[in-house]
């Protein structure tokens, strides 16, 4: 019995000290199957998926879209109830505070971008393979892409350079001028234009053309129309892109990733998500948002009836241009001649941002309204045309040319040639801008940046509304190194 | 007594025994020393036989059989054992004198048991009388009203719907939940069968800290039923049903009262009036009635047999327990079937082995009850003129108009709609070595274990609900199946010694490793055959999402946690009480650098009463003051915080298929360290009246400091938005509760045949967020509506998650009051008379989002308990209520649309100048009243009779003779009746979230249940 004691002591002793007594248990420990975000970078592979992720969140820029329509002359929020989503609804009325939920989600998403553009910048050394400087020009085309969207939004941001942005940063960091971000821009684009081709390895990512429109875009932002008409006309003068026949199928789904888009934001009806996390959806979530509510009838579906033109936009459309019906939809008359009923949301104009409401025959897996197909056409070659057209004309480099652009647009429409030059000629070109890219996120920055938001909008005041107030959170988060946009 | 000297005894024995080989029949009665009466059911046993009886109802006993010179022993609960040797058969009158009361009882305090008595903590018990008596489904339940200190709350009254423990507040926003031991095991409170338990002890102070990092919300100590040496077997079985129904009904609008206000909405709105004839509505659907169930059944049955012999101590038992839910009762079913062997074996007189086998099986299905799109919410919403079914037998549609909205469905479809299972067997046990390694040293090995497997299943049919977010175009069935396992294993020595007689020493040292780890496997397929849920699996369901989608997922982990901890009691004379205790822990949740913490305490206890100056009592019997206070922590955060992960989602459409990416998921915080709780506590137990009057009170103050703040809001800049991504887990936050503790009881004997007590407990919480450490100062949660911001806070110098709004000032009477009134169109619509008068709180002559202001919290001020029973002969009775005062709620179960059904107070609408100064106007035109405001906010203070029991136990003597000890029948009901002015279904519930509690989308109303049952004792 005693020596049973004692070897039971020795065992019990043993067994404390072997696997008890030591720190190495906690230690040695390594998560499970899990990869180590500093560790990464290690193959082809591993960059083309951080590159997959970088543009995942060109699907949330939805909300972009929607407001930049909302916030200009040509729709109003809509939706349920003047409660419904009232971030959405401050914004359509110029009463927007710094506290607003939809801004700021612009803001958080945009940099979510960034950063994810940024995460494959910073390792952009660490592996090397063929082809690797395509992913990068991407990468690139991408950061330039999210902090456009940044710079047209709030102005000046926060800027980090082939780096993601740490804790801490928020207050260290001050808020960059708008011309030390264009010129990451132009940097970015230009560096895309030179390794990219016309032809992208699958359909959906960035090409050498994109990055072209994209740039001259950012230069025609600027005022720098010189460098606008030169890159736009190299695009237009590629020949690789033309306007379709048919102005109707651009917004069906025949009309995805045709010869007229230029750059287009990719959707898909089979996987949805939540209100809790919308930028999560593999849909476009705007598409449910401007759907026309309580909708029973054909070719449509139900939406939340936000985004609905109104009637001087549905009047801006010259008559006999064949695009009115086409951009947008005529709810009593289509009830009238298909039986279709509709339900009446708040501001009920009557009409609904048809390039983007709902169609059926989708699939909408997760949720009705959040997971509809339709790709977002960022960029069009009508849009290029008449980028370029302005560049032109505004520089003073060849009116005739821009005319030319203008009026290859216009004879799509079914509408005639326009003959006026100068300032004239600016005019007509941003008129037409208005009723050919009506319901696609542009309105309001190309109102703001031709000077004409203060007279178009109302409510606009002229030196505070320009751009959209940083979010109240993000002035909190900064600790007094962010200073609020001027009059918010 | 060693080895040579229990051989010689046992020869001994067998001699006296051979030697007196002529056994007799004792008989007897037994009586209670201070009353004389007679005592049934006390336990007689001949010592190291199985020999014994129990005594009838007068007190009266017999044992045949007994030699000679053996020892009798008597034992009774609460009353002293006493030894009494055989010397002749002559009738004995035994006197048990009642025990020096619960002050020798033994309570667990964690790695060691301590006389109660000597306590210098803030403890509570629970026994399994109380258990009994409440008859709780899940154990949780026994713990509401019972002891101060504890508040529970449900989920959902739903059959197997979780409940939520808060010791003494809610000290975080992150896990706020105790840890719960089960004989020195980290379990799982949510399966236990609640008739295995033999106590429940609850750590509320420093004292935990033998417990460090899992010790900071309090710990609840389960002890369970164990047989007793020397005990002759018992067999217990208990059998009870019980029909449920709503404990409440939310008075709601009739067809034609409906059709009249809405008349009056669209009147309002300039809008044609939609039933031009309300007479001929009647009363309509009562959805409500549609969707409650009566006389809903619950079942139970649970049986135990324990014993032991001189070496050997045994108990096994099973039970069975099956609830349908009052709301679809097929379909929120809930079952649980439980196994447990429990063996006690001491294999020499050094070593003792023990273990306790728990098995555990569980069945539950469940519909949706929660948030917008609950089958009650559309139960409150449905129009009232609306029939259930179409005239063909199908379901009728909900119209799919602005009125109604998209998400409100007829919640009788809704539920026909809902398939699911799930499933969960679990295993979990323990196996104790104690040794007796030297003179006063004891070293004990413990290991515990549990693993748990569930599976689940849920099936989307196809389902048209006429245009509305449920409809599904393509039929589907996920599955998951997941396992979970831990085992914590302790190894601790106990050295227990009196030096200079007065000076007692229990030192107490060890360690335990704990890991815990798992998986599961997630999948869905689509395309369910014959859109059924009898084809609902994955086997059969052969679609697959489009190409790209994965329609599978997988998770692992694997955490481990290493303790070193020391504790020094000590005692002069039992007088002067000490103990300090001391542990060192280190977690694979934090990073390099930051592993380690250390949790130090100190309790100290005065027994006043046995000092000289306090004379022999009179009054007050027993007096201790105790003091304590320590350091606990916390490391209840999301895994691998401290290191920046690939989890992020990444995922987007090239070539027309989705292709997945790869993204960073949480951000990292490397800095992450222990949350650490501050804890101390006064407080003193007084006993007066020779143990008549007990009284437990106690004031604590609880820092909780660098709160664990998982996805704390942190700058957009980070890329915290993207999708799969997730803020950091931060260490940036402190919340303080402070509160007071009282409870009495008292219990009086009146004459032989009446007994009763009484047992009134409070609890006061004052909590108060002293810091938010993210730039911000707060931190948001919660919903309200649809698209409206956030309703909770976490902010400094408030409670936590206080809602957060718009204070009214009634309601605009005229057009002159709304002129008078800043604008109030920055929150959707200019006001008109009839409309919510919000107040500029900033004074800046706007309503705007800055005008939102504290609106009340969801923590109640007071929570008391009062618990009553008597006895009057054969007869007994309990009663136990629970009070809750202060807790706010937010009623967020009516959809703000024109044409839903509204709650009766829609009556006392505003109509015109003075008709209302609460209820806003009813109208289709756009107004600001139903963003969030005071409007919405409730007070929740209720008043809950939680059981009322009576029962009667036939007489001994007519049961003695079919073999029983103890027959008992009763009758009650559980949640028989709550006081409250709240209008929702309970004003106890909540989701439980520290942020956004509180917020009422139609919770799942706690059912009434009347029950019989039957105990019977063998």
């Amino acid at each position: 019995m005693k020596m049973n004691n004692i070897k039971i002591s020795l065992i019990v002793v043993a067994l404390f000290f072997s696997s008890a007594c030591t720190d190495q248990f906690i230690e040695t420990r390594e998560p499970v199957y899990s990869i180590d975000s500093e560790n990464f970078f290690n193959s082809e592979t591993d960059y083309f998926r951080a590159l997959v992720a970088a543009y995942d969140l060109l699907q949330a820029s939805y909300i972009n879209v929607m407001l930049g329509e909302i916030a200009s002359d040509n729709t109003l929020a809509g939706g349920e109830s003047p409660t419904d989503v009232i971030g959405i609804q401050q914004v359509d009325d110029m009463i927007h505070t710094p506290i607003n939920a939809n801004i700021r989600d612009v803001w958080n998403w945009m940099f979510a971008g960034v950063n994810r553009a940024n995460y494959i910048l910073e390792f952009q050394d660490k592996t090397d393979f063929e082809g690797k400087e395509v992913i990068i020009a991407e990468a690139r085309f991408l950061r330039a892409y999210y902090y456009f969207e940044l710079v047209k939004w709030f102005g000046p941001v926060p800027l980090k350079i082939d780096q993601r942005f740490q804790l801490g940063d928020e207050t260290s960091i001050p808020r960059a001028s708008v011309e030390e971000i264009y010129a990451l821009i132009e940097q970015d684009l230009q560096f895309a234009i030179n390794n990219l081709t016309y032809n992208a390895p699958d359909v959906g990512r960035a090409t050498k053309g994109s990055a072209q429109a994209l740039l001259g875009k950012a230069y025609l932002y600027q005022d720098k129309f010189p460098q606008a008409a030169s890159v736009l006309g190299d695009l237009i003068s590629s020949g690789q892109y033309a306007l379709l026949d048919d102005y109707d199928d651009i917004f069906e789904l025949v009309g995805e990733n045709g010869s007229e888009s230029v750059f287009e934001v990719q959707y898909s009806d089979q996987q949805g998500a939540g209100f809790g996390c919308l930028q999560c959806s593999e849909g476009n979530v705007a598409v449910g948002f401007n759907g026309i509510r309580n909708y029973n009838g054909p070719v449509f579906d139900s939406g939340f009836s936000f985004n609905v033109p109104t009637q001087e936009a549905y009047d801006a459309f010259e008559d006999g241009d064949i695009r009115r019906d086409i951009a947008i939809l005529n709810i009593d008359a289509w009830a009238a001649q298909t039986g279709a009923t509709f339900g009446i949301g708040n501001e009920h104009t009557g009409f609904f941002n048809r390039k983007y409401i709902a169609r059926q025959g989708d699939l909408n897996l997760g949720d009705q309204n959040l997971t509809n197909p339709n790709n977002y056409r960022a960029i069009r070659y009508a849009d290029v045309l008449l980028m370029a057209a302005e560049a032109y004309n505004r520089s003073g480099l060849d009116d005739a040319r821009a005319r030319g652009y203008l009026n290859q647009v216009r004879s799509r429409a079914g509408l005639d040639d326009v003959t006026v030059s100068g300032s004239a000629l600016t005019d007509a070109i941003l008129r037409e801008r208005r009723v050919e890219l009506v319901g696609e996120g542009h309105r309001f920055f190309d109102l703001v940046r031709t000077n004409q938001a203060a007279t178009r909008i109302d409510g606009f005041v002229a030196g505070k509304h320009e751009v959209f107030p940083i979010p109240f959170e993000e002035i909190q988060f900064s600790n007094g190194n962010w200073q609020q946009n001027p009059g918010y | 007594m060693n080895i040579k000297q229990s051989t010689l005894l046992f020869f001994m024995l067998l001699c006296t025994y051979f030697l007196n080989a002529q056994n007799i029949k004792v008989s007897g009665v037994v009586v209670d020393a201070e009353f004389g009466s007679p005592l049934p059911g006390v336990n007689l046993l001949i010592k190291g036989t199985s020999l014994g009886a129990s005594s009838d109802f007068d007190g009266n006993f017999t044992i045949n059989d007994v030699p000679l010179n053996s020892v009798l022993v008597v034992s009774y609960i609460g009353y002293k054992t006493i030894e009494i040797t055989i010397k002749n058969d002559a009738p004995l009158n035994i006197i048990m004198e009642e025990d020096a009361q619960s002050l020798d009882e033994v309570v667990v305090v964690g790695y060691g048991t301590q006389k109660k008595r000597d306590v210098t903590g803030a403890v509570s018990i629970v026994n399994s009388q109380t258990l009994d008596d409440l008859k709780p489904v899940k154990v949780e339940q026994a713990l509401q009203g019972t002891v101060a200190g504890v508040n529970v709350t449900t989920q959902s009254g739903a059959p197997g719907a979780g409940l939520d423990i808060r010791i003494r507040g809610v000290g975080t926003n992150g896990q706020s939940g105790p840890t719960v031991i089960i004989d020195g095991y980290v379990g799982d409170i949510n399966v236990i069968n609640p008739n295995d338990i033999e106590s429940i002890t609850v750590l509320k102070d420093a004292q935990a800290a033998i417990y460090g990092t899992i010790g900071a919300n309090g710990i609840v100590l389960i002890t369970t039923k164990s047989g007793k040496a020397g005990q002759k077997t018992k067999v217990a079985f208990n059998s009870w049903v019980g029909f449920q129904e709503a404990s409440r009904k939310i008075p709601l609008l009739n067809a034609t009262e409906y059709g009249v206000l809405l008349n009056e909405t669209y009147a309002n709105g300039g809008q044609a009036i939609p039933f031009p004839d309300v007479s001929t509505l009647g009363e309509g659907t009562n959805w409500q009635n549609a969707v409650l169930e009566n006389n809903v059944p619950l079942i139970n049955h649970d049986f135990s047999v324990s014993g032991g012999s001189e070496k050997i101590t045994y108990a096994f038992s099973g039970s069975h327990v099956y609830q349908e839910g009052i709301v679809a009762p097929k379909k929120t079913d809930f079952r649980r079937n439980t196994a447990r062997l429990a063996l006690g074996a001491q294999l020499s007189d050094k070593i003792k082995v023990s273990t306790n086998v728990i098995y555990t099986y569980l069945d539950r299905d469940s519909v949706n009850d929660f948030g917008l799109g609950s089958v009650l919410f559309n139960g409150l919403n449905a129009p009232p003129t609306l029939s259930p079914f179409q005239p063909n037998g199908d379901f009728s549609l909900v119209p799919n108009t602005p009125g109604l909205g998209i998400e409100i469905i007829n919640p009788l479809a809704q539920i026909f709609n809902t398939y699911n299972d799930f499933d969960l067997r679990k295993i979990n046990g323990t196996i104790q070595v104690d040794y007796d390694m030297f003179n006063n040293f004891t070293l004990t090995s413990r290991i515990g274990f549990n693993t748990t497997n569930q599976e689940g299943k849920g099936f989307f049919p196809i389902v048209d609900y006429g245009g509305k977010v449920f409809d599904t175009q393509r039929s589907s069935v996920n599955q998951n199946k997941q396992n979970f396992n831990d085992y914590s294993l302790d190894i601790f020595g106990t050295y227990t010694k009196t030096f200079s007689e007065n000076h007692n020493v229990v030192l107490t040292g060890g360690t335990t490793i704990f890991k815990e780890w798992g998986s599961g496997l997630f999948a869905t397929g689509f395309d369910v055959p014959n859109n059924s849920w009898d084809f609902a699996d994955i086997s059969l369901a052969v679609g697959t999402s489009g190409e790209g989608v994965r329609d599978v997922g997988s998770f692992g982990f694997d955490e481990r946690r290493l303790s070193f901890f020391g504790r020094l009691q000590y005692d002069f004379k039992g007088k002067y009480l000490f103990s300090a205790m001391i542990r060192r822990d280190l977690s694979t949740r934090f990073g390099p650098g930051n592993q380690v913490g250390i949790f130090p305490s100190v309790t100290g206890g005065w027994v006043i009463s046995d000092e000289s100056f306090f004379g022999d009592g009179g009054t007050v019997s027993f007096m201790k003051l105790r003091a304590s206070y320590g350091i606990l922590g916390n490391d209840q955060i999301p895994n691998n915080g401290f290191i920046g992960l690939l989890t992020g989602e990444g995922e987007y459409v090239l070539n027309g298929n989705l292709v997945s990416g790869i993204a960073t998921g949480q951000l990292p915080n490397p800095n992450l360290k222990w949350e650490e709780a501050e804890k101390f506590n006064v407080g003193m137990d007084l006993s007066m009246w020779k143990n008549k009057i007990e009284i437990t009170t106690d004031y604590f103050i609880n820092n909780r400091k660098d709160l664990l703040i998982p996805n704390i809001p942190v700058s957009g800049i980070l890329g915290v938005a993207a999708p799969g991504a997730a803020s950091p887990t931060v260490n940036a936050g402190s919340v303080r509760n402070t509160g007071f503790e009282f409870a009495v009881n008292y219990k009086e004997y009146i004459g032989d045949d009446f007994n009763f007590g009484i047992n009134y407990n409070i609890t006061t919480i004052k909590n108060e967020v002293t810091q938010v450490n993210n730039g911000t100062g707060f931190i948001e949660g919660g919903s309200f509506g649809v698209g409206q911001p956030a309703p909770s806070r976490m902010e400094v110098g408030l409670p936590l998650g206080y809602f957060y709004g718009y204070k009214t000032d009634g309601i605009f009477q005229n057009a002159a009051e709304v002129a008078a009134h800043p604008s109030q169109i920055a929150l959707g619509a200019a006001a008109q008379p009839g409309d919510l008068r919000f107040v500029d709180i900033n004074g800046d002559g706007v309503i705007n989002e800055d005008d939102r202001t504290n609106l009340g919290n969801p923590i109640p001020d007071i929570t008391m308990g009062l618990n009553l029973n008597f006895n009057y002969k054969n007869i007994d009775f309990v009663m136990y209520t629970f009070a809750s005062i202060g807790n706010d709620m937010v009623r967020n179960y009516e959809r703000a649309l024109t044409d839903v059904n509204r709650q009766t107070y829609w009556l006392d609408r505003w109509r015109g100048e003075g008709t209302s100064n609460s209820v806003p106007r009813l109208t289709t035109a756009a107004t600001s009243n139903f963003v969030f405001s005071d409007f919405f906010v409730e007070d929740a203070s209720y008043v809950r009779i939680q059981n009322i029991q009576i029962g009667y136990s036939l007489p001994q003597s007519a049961i003695e003779n079919m073999g029983f000890t103890k027959v008992r029948i009763y009758a009650g009901a559980n949640n028989l009746y709550t006081f409250t002015k709240y209008r929702g279904f309970d004003p106890g519930a909540s989701s439980g979230a520290p942020i956004g509690g509180g917020i009422d989308f139609g919770f799942y109303p706690i059912p009434r249940t009347y029950l019989m049952g039957v105990n019977l004792n063998f």
